[in-house]
């Protein structure tokens, strides 16, 4: 009865028992994972480390700044107790700051320089290759066999002619004949008093031996020894002469001063430029090249014209489409409707530049399907008359695009309430009614953003239209390189990259003035879109 | 609750990070030559098809000298632009593959520098070494020449035609659907139907003594270009150059016997002789006075103007690549003529390759100058229009020659 045994436990015992166990439990997993979080923390730092490394040893002290915040950033953000949101947040805004706020402003600062062919390097590198270039080898001068030798950490060349003359000289002292060199075969390969090098002792030192010139007399116009192998010299005069103080670079034939005028190369005073010149900030050049040259202010307003027309229709062509469909196939008295919608998604697996590409070839004039078999053999060129291509444009970006519109109306349409409809009938609406004024408007709310995303996406749809067309058909007379139906980003890409030329400061000033046109449209668009949903 | 949560949120953030570093070191990283002194490394950039080739030869080359030589496989088409953005950057490679037709873009940015080729420049056939040079300097060691010939089915014409208008007969007395084929397309190919403007005498720049182009004589508008234009805007009445035969259809209808000649480069060999075609190769004939002159389009390998390793990038070049066994090597991956002459010799045991390589010898090479870009602007359309009788042929012609003009002079 009331022989309680004194061990057992009471019920206050049993409540502390599962709390200590409870504690113990959660003390163990929070080591687990503690031990899991250091670990992946220290493999972010060991990378961050290497990347600091890697970033000091190449003087890349920007890329090691942004490193270093971010590293300890993330190191703060979650050995800090609290600051949930931070912990959520942060790889997402590290992946943003990368991928899209860089990338931005990169863009943004090449649309400011003369950054493109003939400007894509610093000075230092553009006249050392002018200098690089400017050695032209004296005509009909013979190679010369020949021995580098190495004294006290100094280099001499130790040459002999054809004619079996040794000499010797160094960058200093001009070539002077000696009789003492010690002969192997014809060719001297010593000389007492210095090291001979072999080609391994070469390579150890090439960068030195590379760019010694050695005079061949006292008269530097009449040339100088190099080698560009260290076995082999021959005798070169420079055209170009480098004046490191004043900062100009001088014909030495024709004894033209070219100078830095600030134009980003060397320039002479009648207007002719050295290349390769270097790349400078130019303001706002770029932005206003894009509205005063003739090559792109000429056709821009019509190019802009089409470019949101395609870009409109193409949105209202596929949603059209898409929305039948879906309501179609939305039907429950329709069977084998998995089956239909299963083939009606399929031009969306078709990567659409191969589609582009096909369709190319069915609508050739004389070979394509179209005409060979849909209209009996009809010549009609539906990619060289400029009318003709715009329809043809729009059907392709049709076909491409409707199963996009398909899907997202179908699930869109699947989320409203079939009650409303059904009160509606009861109410005595008709079917089309009561598509319009309650369908409609529900789908507008949820499909609205979608529809701007995909104007945006018309709007610069390189792809399609570079290998459907090409922009053309071109008038060879209108002489210009723009066709019936380039918009306004392969318009930009002709004017920037035209053939082996690129101007990426141009682009790049193009793609930033784009951007706002297209931000612009969005953000109208999304106000409307607001409208549409207070509505409701 | 958020302890245990953790480890994934820390896992996004590793991943960002290392996404970071590797941008980091991406874009300062993995600089060949900052290595230490002693160990030489030549970074060579290659495409896929003669990288195993040069393996080999990148092989014999550290064995014998103890420089080590690193290939980084790059996709050929787009070797021009990474060379052209990562040289300066001092990532670039010391020597790279590259098209004759690159360099007037690689010495604008000053990206390559000059190779001294010494006795041995007179090895290589000259057409060769003119291609890759630039303002009488040489820039490049060629290993390839490759051009357009005329393409025979000798079932259905057993004998080479002695002239444009004889081709053209015997096409037609083949009966078959197209008298000759050359790629064309809608916006035309000059590249394919130079040729036949060249036999007009209507180059498109004058040439200076060297051989090399001279960017201030644009000839393309002269009376033979008239000419070539007229002629062209025939041809195209006659259905003889439908803007509708693209390269891919030309191949197809060639073929499948639908022809019985095809202008067209080696590339188009293999395919005909797989469909089990009896090829022959002859000379394009000319419809005009002067002989019928193809583009000659040269590859070779081209030094940085940033290399650290001058010398040892001048060795490798000069004494393996231009040697004969490497040159033949080479051949048999690409089956494009070799560009020195000892090793062309050999290779012309092919009958195919020796044809082409004469046809290829009597060309003239692309132009390499960046004005060339100005030129294919207009010239294409201008020749489709032409062909499709869309206005004056001599009036068309001369528009394209002032456009031409207009857009070398303002640039």
């Amino acid at each position: 009865m009331s022989t309680q045994t004194p061990h057992a436990p009471s019920g206050r015992e049993l409540r502390q028992r599962r709390r200590a166990r409870q504690i113990a439990e959660h003390a163990s997993g929070g080591i687990l994972s503690l031990i899991i979080k250091i670990a992946l923390i220290a493999v972010v730092d060991a990378i961050s480390l290497f990347a600091l490394f890697v970033a000091m040893t190449q003087r890349q002290w920007i890329v090691f700044a942004v490193v270093l915040v971010i590293a300890a950033v993330v190191n703060v953000v979650y050995f800090t107790r609290g600051w949930l949101p931070a912990k959520y947040l942060t790889p997402g805004l590290v992946f943003l700051l990368i991928f899209q706020v860089f990338v931005i402003g990169y863009t943004g600062y090449i649309a400011f320089t003369n950054y493109g062919t003939g400007h894509n390097s610093t000075k230092e590198d553009a006249v050392m290759a002018l200098v690089q270039s400017a050695q032209e080898r004296v005509p009909d001068s013979p190679a010369y066999d020949l021995t580098v030798l190495e004294q006290l950490g100094n280099y001499s060349f130790l040459v002999t002619a054809p004619d079996g003359t040794v000499s010797v000289g160094d960058d200093d002292t001009p070539l002077s004949s000696v009789g003492d060199a010690e002969m192997s075969g014809g060719v001297a390969v010593g000389l007492p008093g210095y090291t001979s090098l072999d080609f391994a002792g070469i390579l150890e030192h090439q960068k030195e031996i590379a760019a010694m010139t050695v005079q061949i007399s006292d008269d530097p116009n009449d040339g100088a020894l190099r080698t560009p192998d260290g076995s082999k010299a021959y005798l070169y005069v420079s055209t170009l002469e480098y004046d490191e103080a004043a900062g100009t670079m001088t014909d030495t034939e024709t004894g033209t001063v070219y100078s830095d005028t600030g134009v980003g190369a060397f320039t002479a005073e009648s207007g002719e430029q050295l290349m390769p010149g270097w790349s400078i900030n130019v303001g706002v050049e770029n932005f206003t090249k894009a509205f005063t040259e003739q090559s792109i202010r000429g056709p821009l307003i019509s190019v802009t014209i089409w470019t949101f027309a395609f870009a409109l229709l193409s949105v209202l062509t596929t949603f059209a489409l898409g929305l039948f469909l879906a309501i179609v196939f939305n039907d429950m008295r329709m069977k084998g409707r998995k089956l239909y919608r299963v083939v009606m998604i399929l031009p969306y697996a078709f990567p659409g530049f191969l589609g582009a590409l096909v369709w190319a070839g069915l609508l050739n004039r004389d070979f394509g399907f179209v005409n060979d078999v849909l209209f009996g053999g009809a010549a009609i060129p539906w990619l060289t008359n400029t009318w003709l291509a715009k329809l043809s444009i729009l059907w392709v970006n049709l076909w491409l695009g409707f199963p996009y519109m398909f899907l997202v109306c179908t699930g869109a349409l699947q989320s409203i309430p079939d009650e409303l409809t059904e009160a509606a009938t009861v109410d005595g609406a008709k079917p089309f009614a009561v598509f319009r004024l309650i369908k409609l408007p529900l789908l507008l709310v949820s499909i609205a953003p979608l529809l701007i995303s995909s104007f945006a996406f018309n709007f610069n749809n390189f792809n399609l239209i570079y290998m459907l067309t090409e922009g053309g058909p071109r008038d060879a007379a209108a002489g210009i390189n723009v066709g019936g139906t380039d918009i306004l980003i392969s318009m930009v890409y002709k004017v920037a990259f035209d053939g082996a030329t690129s101007d990426y400061g141009l682009a790049s000033a193009f793609s930033i003035i784009i951007f706002v046109v297209v931000a612009l449209v969005a953000i109208i668009s999304f106000k409307q879109t607001k409208a549409l949903e207070d509505l409701n | 609750m958020t302890v245990k949560k953790n480890p994934i949120l820390a896992l996004g953030a590793m991943t960002a990070v290392a996404a970071l570093a590797l941008t980091g070191c991406s874009s300062g990283g993995s600089d060949e030559a900052s290595e230490k002194d002693g160990s030489t490394t030549l970074t060579v950039w290659v495409d896929a098809d003669r990288a195993p080739v040069l393996k080999d030869v990148a092989a014999a080359f550290e064995d014998e000298s103890g420089i080590k030589v690193k290939l980084v496989q790059k996709d050929f088409g787009k070797i021009q632009e990474q060379f052209v953005q990562q040289v300066p950057t001092g990532k670039g490679p010391d020597i790279t593959i590259g098209a004759h037709d690159w360099l007037g873009d690689f010495v604008t940015n000053g990206v390559v520098q000059p190779i001294e080729l010494g006795d041995t420049a007179g090895d290589f056939q000259d057409v060769a070494i003119t291609a890759m040079s630039y303002d009488g300097k040489t820039y490049g060691v060629p290993y390839s020449i490759e051009s357009i010939a005329l393409l025979r089915n000798t079932e259905l014409a057993p004998e080479a035609p002695a002239s444009y208008d004889d081709m053209v007969q015997m096409g037609t007395d083949a009966g078959t659907e197209f008298p000759f084929l050359v790629q064309v397309g809608e916006e035309s190919d000059p590249y394919h139907l130079y040729p036949f403007q060249t036999s007009f005498g209507a180059p498109v720049f004058g040439t200076n003594d060297d051989g090399s182009y001279n960017s201030d004589d644009l000839q393309i508008g002269n009376d033979g270009g008239i000419e070539f234009a007229n002629w062209l805007a025939e041809q195209g009445a006659a259905g003889l150059l439908p803007t509708t035969v693209d390269g891919d259809i030309a191949k197809e209808k060639f073929v499948s016997g639908d022809s019985p000649f095809l202008i067209t480069g080696p590339w188009n060999v293999g395919a005909a002789e797989e469909a089990g075609i009896d090829l022959a190769v002859d000379p394009i004939p000319a419809p005009g006075s002067g002989p019928a002159q193809p583009f000659v389009g040269v590859q070779g390998f081209y030094v940085s103007a940033k290399s650290k390793n001058v010398l040892a990038a001048t060795e490798f070049l000069t004494n393996y690549i231009g040697t004969k066994d490497v040159q033949l090597e080479l051949y048999k991956v690409g089956n494009r003529a070799p560009a020195l002459t000892a090793a062309f010799d050999e290779a012309s045991a092919d009958p195919i390759t020796a044809a082409f390589g004469e046809v290829g010898a009597n060309g003239v090479p692309m132009p390499n100058i960046p004005e060339m870009g100005a030129v294919w602007q207009y010239w294409g359309v201008t020749e489709a229009d032409i062909i499709n009788g869309k206005g004056d042929p001599a009036e068309l012609w001369t528009t394209m020659a002032d456009d031409i003009q207009s857009a070398i002079d303002g640039e």
